[in-house]
């Protein structure tokens, strides 16, 4: 097989097994002080709750452990080896700053229960933040406490009900366009809302007929993503929330794509009353192979009584506290403040960038994913021709009828040294795939992936076998999903 | 724009491949009356060496430099440093949720190894990989609970976190899941008694923690039956994961809820941390969150990847086991690393140091103040009542760069003048002596205050 680019090339990659088969007894990677106070008879302290007995846990040494872990990680791609496009995941660069000031002793080490006195410096960190979210949402009140978007979701719900509630009427149902992410409806169900779908019109945008013939009094809210997961501006917003609003609905706003918006248009201008951010999305705080997030929820004042609690509070005397006495709250969404971590995360994002950083930010997302949209169109079939922001849907229309799906071709793309995009979805596209480059990305490495990418649809019309057995320079090839998933093997045993 | 790979001369000649003359136009499809005309409300763009003076002062005000006898569902252990060396590894860092399984095998294999230990540490046949937190694990598995069950109703201990349970409860508000509550006895335990009384046919399960909010264990065998008995399900917290290394995990729990904070997760002024549950196979279905199984590939070699996906909201949508997406995994993996490091042999011996470091305070204040539940098996927390209010004592403490314990006025009024206390192996004994040393004081001049009063009232 020919070398598919400049990007990539193969390279010797460590064997590694489980650190289990590593494990044999005597070796040690850990020393503890000598203890200063008297030795205790565990078994007469403990009774029969002692343990005896730590099953198949490892034994191993300091330098094993470091080379376990760092062969394993050369198994991954990272935003830091190269472009990263999943749509709607904005992975963007995730500055080092962060994790320096994270690391900070009484930031990383500060104990949730420590008196309001020595806690000043994380509550300045929230209230900060807050106020800079509250301003780049154009919301009025904000929470930091829910721990990732699909929690936020959850939490905005809660509120919409508690509001609706205190009108003496919860209402029965969401509203949900057939585009939204898979979080919005699982969300409904968990505060108790029946799903209604919301269809779609021929540009990928709500269809305005269909909310005003859906909308009546039963409607709590609807859960709106904007951009919505096409990528695309909802155009007809302000007759949106007209349409919720003149109905005693709330216009809900999933600020998944928020990275199309900082800076240049506030949810809260264009009639939003709640909506969630991931501060690991938009303000760079890193995806870790999974989390974790945070996923503040910003809101207009009519929902301020039914917050989370605690809220900070200013005393009278200047310094920050907690306010637990809040009779309308919603409650709590989690033990303690939320994911403290990723506030001071991202909080020197906003820092480092400022408002014109984050406007040139904003503007850098939208010109990137433009870009690669007018480098692939006519390679890919554009199933909408609707104007894109920060990420751009293609379908595998033209790729399909030579049997190559959108998941082939994102396989293909690692052999070109990329991460694939999102694949199938949103739902509304059939094989869809879904590019957002985010600001993070150069001119030479977008040049790079529509050469990448233009290759790919060339091999399908000339070898589409290649592009069907994709990867070919991975460590592992395709793995056999339907096996682990009929016969899960979820832990590892001794032979 | 340090963050930003572009020169003006790139942006002008990419505008001008897309056929556009302004960045304006891109924004065209937003309507021209919302567009925002001005600069946001917000700091100015500081260099780098500004941010870090700025979270360094913040770190000031912060407890820094002080000592700490806080636990209370969060716990100072020491973090071996490899933990923040490895984590630290952009291909750890900044790689998203493992679904490219090819170009993920790092992150999974490392998953796999995390699922395996937390069954081992907790008696359960699989795990997940992972809840928020503990808090939120907990009110997760109890919905699991309730589906495996098919009945509502939820019977809470009161002595689990007080925080975990405000969770639950709103958790439950909309999902037509009455909590009612069970009581603890003199001895700080769970009241049996009155746990038979609450469960009817419509208990779901009962929700435990153990070492519970107080420290002490809780007597899981009884438990277990009763719940069983009535067909319920038991559910367990631990929110202190390093009790596990020196207590017998609660193997006839149904599900574990667990909170990993204490294998090598910075207190962070309470989170991000990592929730886990385990559970029986049997279960595994009906359980939230992702999971990676083990698999080959198309050339017979090993490999991992995510696996019953079909639990999960992005297949699901509003039929989903949990709305759960974004998890906790390089948290995850710092608890993964944790566990590796200390091992089979080191986490016994770590929690054997935090029993004797609580073991000797506990015997130390209780020859000033009242140590409360003194009898029952405990791990490294403790309750101690004083005959003046905590919050005074600990502000006078404060002024010694000594951080109290938690005064339990807030969450169990009955309790009086009563504080919760943690030891850790980082906490020395100069440390436990000194705080026990105004435990004492306080004590003396409550009680020469006292006979002051009965002297003039002679």
């Amino acid at each position: 097989m020919k070398h598919p680019t400049p990007k990539a090339t193969r390279h010797v990659n460590q064997n590694e097994g489980l650190i289990f088969e590593k494990s044999s007894p005597g070796k040690a990677a850990w020393k503890l002080p000598p203890l200063d106070v008297p030795e205790v008879d565990t078994s007469k302290l403990l009774g029969s709750s002692e343990r005896k007995d730590l099953g198949h846990m490892p034994e191993v040494s300091e330098i094993e452990i470091i080379r376990h872990f760092t062969r394993m990680s050369t198994w991954n791609y990272a935003i830091d080896l190269g472009m990263y496009p999943l749509g709607s995941c904005t992975m963007k660069y995730n500055p080092r700053v962060n994790e320096a000031v994270a690391r900070v002793e009484g930031i990383a080490n500060g104990h949730p229960y420590q008196p309001e006195k020595v806690s000043q410096g994380a509550l300045r960190i929230i209230k900060t933040l807050s106020e800079c979210l509250i301003e780049i949402t154009g919301m009025e009140a904000i929470t930091l406490q829910p721990a990732a978007g699909a929690h936020g979701e959850m939490t905005g719900l809660l509120m919409v009900r508690a509001y609706h509630e205190s009108k003496g009427n919860a209402r029965k149902k969401i509203l949900i366009p057939d585009s939204a992410h898979g979080t919005n409806p699982a969300t409904a169900a968990m505060v108790g809302y029946a799903v209604e779908n919301l269809k779609s019109d021929s540009r990928g945008m709500v269809d305005i007929a269909s909310l005003e013939a859906q909308m009546n009094e039963d409607v709590a809210a609807l859960m709106l993503t904007n951009p919505n997961t096409l990528g695309v501006f909802e155009q007809q917003i302000h007759k949106i929330a007209d349409i919720l609003h003149a109905k005693g609905g709330l216009l809900y706003m999933d600020g998944a794509n928020m990275n199309a918006l900082v800076g240049k248009v506030r949810p809260g201008d264009f009639g939003v009353d709640v909506m969630h951010l991931n501060l690991h999305k938009t303000f760079s705080t890193p995806h870790g192979g999974g989390g974790p997030g945070s996923g503040p929820v910003a809101i207009k004042k009519m929902l301020e009584p039914f917050l989370p609690k605690p809220v900070v509070m200013t005393h009278s005397d200047g310094t920050l506290g907690f306010e637990y006495n809040r009779p309308q709250s919603v409650g709590r969404v989690r033990a303690f403040y939320g994911n403290f971590g990723m506030f001071v995360r991202a909080l020197a994002y906003i820092q480092a960038n400022g408002p014109d950083g984050l406007r040139q930010t904003t503007e850098d997302a939208v010109l990137n994913a433009n870009y690669i949209r007018k480098g692939l169109e006519g390679t890919y079939d554009l199933p909408y021709d609707t104007p894109s922001m920060h990420e751009v849907v293609f379908s595998d229309k033209l790729q399909s009828k030579k049997g190559v799906r959108t998941m082939d071709i994102a396989k293909r793309l690692i052999d070109y040294g990329f991460h694939p995009y999102t694949t199938a979805f949103p739902l509304i596209v059939p094989g869809a795939l879904m590019i957002e480059p985010t600001e993070s990305e150069s001119k030479e490495e977008m040049d790079l992936f529509v050469d990448a990418m233009k290759s790919i649809a060339a091999e399908v019309e000339e070898d589409p076998q290649t592009v069907l057995d994709a990867p070919h320079t991975t460590r592992v090839k395709r793995l056999d999903e339907t096996t682990a998933a009929r016969k899960p093997i979820l832990r590892w045993k001794p032979a | 724009m340090r963050y930003l790979p572009k020169s003006p001369a790139d942006r002008e000649a990419m505008l001008k491949a897309i056929g556009l003359r302004s960045i304006d136009d891109l924004f065209a499809p937003i309507p021209a009356e919302y567009r925002l005309n001005r600069d946001l409300n917000i700091p100015r763009q500081m260099a780098e060496s500004e941010i870090v003076d700025f979270f360094r002062q913040r770190s000031r005000e912060n407890g820094d430099g002080y000592t700490s006898f806080l636990g209370a569902g969060a716990y100072l252990h020491y973090r071996p440093v490899i933990i923040d060396s490895l984590i630290s590894r952009g291909e750890f860092l900044t790689a998203y949720t493992p679904y490219q399984a090819e170009i993920s095998q790092g992150t999974l294999q490392s998953i796999f190894e995390f699922q395996t230990m937390i069954c081992e540490l907790t008696g359960m046949e699989v795990a997940n990989a992972s809840m928020y937190d503990g808090s939120t694990g907990a009110a997760e598995a109890v919905m699991m609970a309730v589906r495996l069950t098919g009945r509502r109703s939820v019977v809470v201990a009161r002595n689990l976190h007080p925080e975990y349970h405000e969770v639950l409860a709103t958790y439950a508000t909309h999902q037509g899941m009455p909590l009612s509550t069970v009581g603890f006895g003199e001895n700080g335990r769970l009241d049996l008694k009155e746990l038979e009384r609450s469960i009817t046919s419509d208990t779901a399960c009962v929700l435990i923690q153990s070492p519970n909010f107080f420290g002490t264990l809780e007597d899981v065998d009884a438990i277990a039956e009763i719940a069983h008995k009535a067909g319920a399900m038991l559910v367990v917290s631990i929110a202190e994961a390093v009790s596990l290394g020196i207590v017998e995990p609660p193997r006839q729990a149904d599900i574990i809820a667990m909170e990993a904070q204490s294998f090598g997760v910075p207190l962070g002024f309470g989170g991000p941390y990592c929730g886990v549950i385990a559970t029986r196979e049997k279960y595994v279905r009906q359980m939230p969150g992702r999971l990676v199984g083990q698999t080959v590939d198309k050339d017979g070699k090993r490999g991992f990847v995510l696996t019953l996906a079909t639990r999960e909201q992005h297949i699901r949508r509003e039929k989903a086991t949990s709305n759960i997406c974004t998890n906790q995994a390089l948290v995850a993996l710092m608890v993964n690393i944790f566990m590796t490091v200390y091992g089979k042999v080191g986490l016994k011996e770590l929690a054997k140091q935090n029993l004797a470091k609580t073991a000797y305070a506990a015997s130390q204040f209780a020859k000033h103040g009242k140590v409360l539940f003194a009898n029952t098996p405990r791990f490294n927390e403790f309750v101690v009542q004083t005959s003046e209010d905590p919050y005074a004592i600990n502000g006078r403490l404060l002024g010694h760069k000594i951080v109290g314990g938690l005064p339990l006025k807030k969450f169990y009024p009955e309790l009086g003048n009563a504080a919760l206390w943690c030891c850790t192996e980082m906490t020395t004994r100069s440390a436990i002596d000194t705080a026990v040393g105004f435990i004492a004081e306080s004590e003396r001049s409550v009680r020469s205050a006292k006979e002051e009063v009965e002297e003039m009232a002679r």
